[in-house]
């Protein structure tokens, strides 16, 4: 579960990102974060996990103090939750198989389970033919599968997710859109800051709209609500 | 740590080294240049700090006895002498001892001095050595206010000078150590920080996927102390031959006691240690202060 309260983010520039914002996401919503941009978004998404520190309130995340934790903790904060990037945020070096297993190698996991997890979430993203390629060699949509198996190879409870499919062609995006949602289906929280109407207006969800700092809009199946 | 992960990191440090090519040379070279000055100084001022120690070591303050005084004012005298505080040792040495000495100490043309030994001119002495040799002086001026005490020698002049030619040269040595070994640091955190900066999308997202910076640290302390170890190969090498060289050459032609050099075994190895040591250090400390500000993320 994740619960915010009166959260404040002033960046040291003299920015404010936002300003006063509340909410609550139960375990397993599907919830999309949308709204201009420089809204506060991105720093919306930070402050989840402790990229940004808030400049007042408090954040909870599965029962851990975001405003108190100590920078020591911050990684196992991280194992908690999975991270996915419009740009991907894969090594060009390593293989498929390798980019996924990284992200298990750095917590110290066992091989045998290393092996074992990475094969399973292949499975998982349809990938697993692919899986001795190098990221170059394959197509957008499937780098992005490869960052969302390599997000959710630790078995986060949440997944967040920056634009996913910002750099994607539609119908690449619906691919991605329906990876999330058997994902989703699993009982994984997922929040996606998104630009794209059709994904907002087809998969219906949780929508939070931020503007100016603040949340304008909190709905149960919303529409995504700006003109492109 | 788990021991596989030890070993992860031995090898991502070591990779690494391979992999940066002409810097790896470049670094290992500046610590080399650093380590064989470093040596060369050591050396010199651990040869001239056991120098200065013989010397100091043989200073003694001749206490001569008025030819007035009678037995019982020289007792007095010794008493007196030995409790100074600070005083290690006084020996009573008669005008016969002191003659022999001197004559002794002049060979072949002391024989002339022998013609005294019938009516000796000389005084009764005490010589007097202080615990600590820097106390040398202070003692000298009080047993001077003695009574029947008729010249304190203890070649002030040449005690003095020692003194202080010895500590200018520790803190000179000193200084230029100090700054040959930042100077290596800040040429090795300089290397380490462009295989950061090449490295550092893996750094962003190992923090993303949540590995503690000790594990993203570990490698550049591999890599670093490796740079350093590897530029003292050289420093090494040559301290071993130079050295030995050194000492074969010196000993038995310098008859003085005091300028003989600190034997090769254990001194050389010693000194070997100790550059590996400054190798280690400054490979280590050049690598933690390039990566620091990578960890911010």
């Amino acid at each position: 579960m994740i619960s915010m309260k009166d959260v404040y983010k002033t960046y040291a520039n003299g920015v404010t990102a936002l300003n006063g914002v509340s909410v609550e996401i139960e375990q397993g919503e599907f919830v999309y974060i949308v709204g201009p941009s420089g809204a506060g978004k991105s720093t919306f998404i930070k402050l989840m996990f402790r990229e940004e520190k808030p400049s007042s309130g408090t954040i909870m995340i599965n029962d851990i103090h975001l405003s108190d934790l100590k920078e020591k903790k911050i990684p196992y904060l991280r194992r908690e939750i999975g991270v996915v990037f419009q740009d991907f945020k894969l090594l060009p070096k390593l293989t498929v198989y390798e980019n996924i297993a990284f992200a298990l190698e750095v917590i110290e996991e066992s091989p045998r389970n290393i092996r074992k997890r990475v094969m399973e979430v292949l499975e998982v993203v349809g990938l697993k033919n692919k899986a001795r390629f190098t990221p170059n060699e394959l197509s957008g949509g499937e780098q992005q599968r490869v960052s969302i198996a390599r997000a959710v190879v630790n078995h986060p409870k949440i997944v967040i997710a920056d634009e996913p499919t910002g750099n994607l062609d539609p119908e690449t995006s619906l691919e991605i859109m329906k990876t999330f949602e058997s994902i989703n289906d699993s009982g994984t929280t997922i929040i996606m800051a998104t630009h794209s109407k059709e994904i907002v207006n087809r998969f219906k969800k949780r929508v939070i709209a931020i503007e100016d700092g603040i949340i304008a809009r909190d709905e149960q199946r919303g529409e995504y609500g700006y003109e492109v | 740590m788990k021991f596989r992960t030890f070993l992860r990191h031995i090898r991502v440090g070591s990779s690494n080294i391979i992999r940066n090519g002409w810097m790896t040379v470049a670094s290992v070279g500046a610590v080399t240049t650093t380590l064989i000055l470093v040596a060369v100084f050591l050396a010199l001022m651990l040869n001239l700090n056991e120098m200065a120690k013989n010397i100091e070591d043989d200073v003694e303050i001749q206490t001569l006895i008025d030819l007035t005084a009678d037995e019982e004012d020289v007792q007095n005298l010794g008493e007196q002498i030995e409790q100074i505080s600070g005083v290690d040792t006084v020996l009573f040495s008669s005008n016969d001892d002191e003659l022999n000495k001197l004559i002794e100490g002049m060979g072949e043309e002391g024989e002339a001095w022998k013609l005294l030994e019938q009516d000796n001119p000389l005084n009764h002495a005490f010589i007097v050595r202080a615990e600590n040799p820097q106390d040398t002086e202070a003692i000298a001026n009080q047993i001077e206010k003695f009574n029947h005490v008729d010249k304190v020698v203890f070649g002030q002049d040449v005690v003095e000078q020692l003194f202080k030619f010895n500590n200018y040269a520790r803190m000179i040595g000193l200084a230029l150590i100090i700054a040959l070994v930042f100077t290596a640091i800040f040429l090795i955190s300089n290397t380490i920080k462009i295989t950061i900066m090449a490295r550092s999308r893996e750094i962003g997202i190992m923090k993303l996927v949540g590995a503690t910076n000790w594990f993203i640290r570990w490698p550049f302390f591999v890599e670093g102390m490796l740079l350093g170890v590897l530029g003292s190969v050289i420093p090494i090498a040559l301290i071993m031959v130079g050295y030995y060289y050194l000492d074969t050459t010196f000993s038995g032609t310098l008859s003085f006691s005091f300028v003989e050099i600190l034997p090769y075994y254990p001194f050389a190895w010693q000194l070997s240690l100790m550059i590996l040591a400054i190798g280690a250090v400054i490979g280590i400390w050049g690598s933690v202060m390039s990566i620091r500000k990578f960890l911010r993320v």
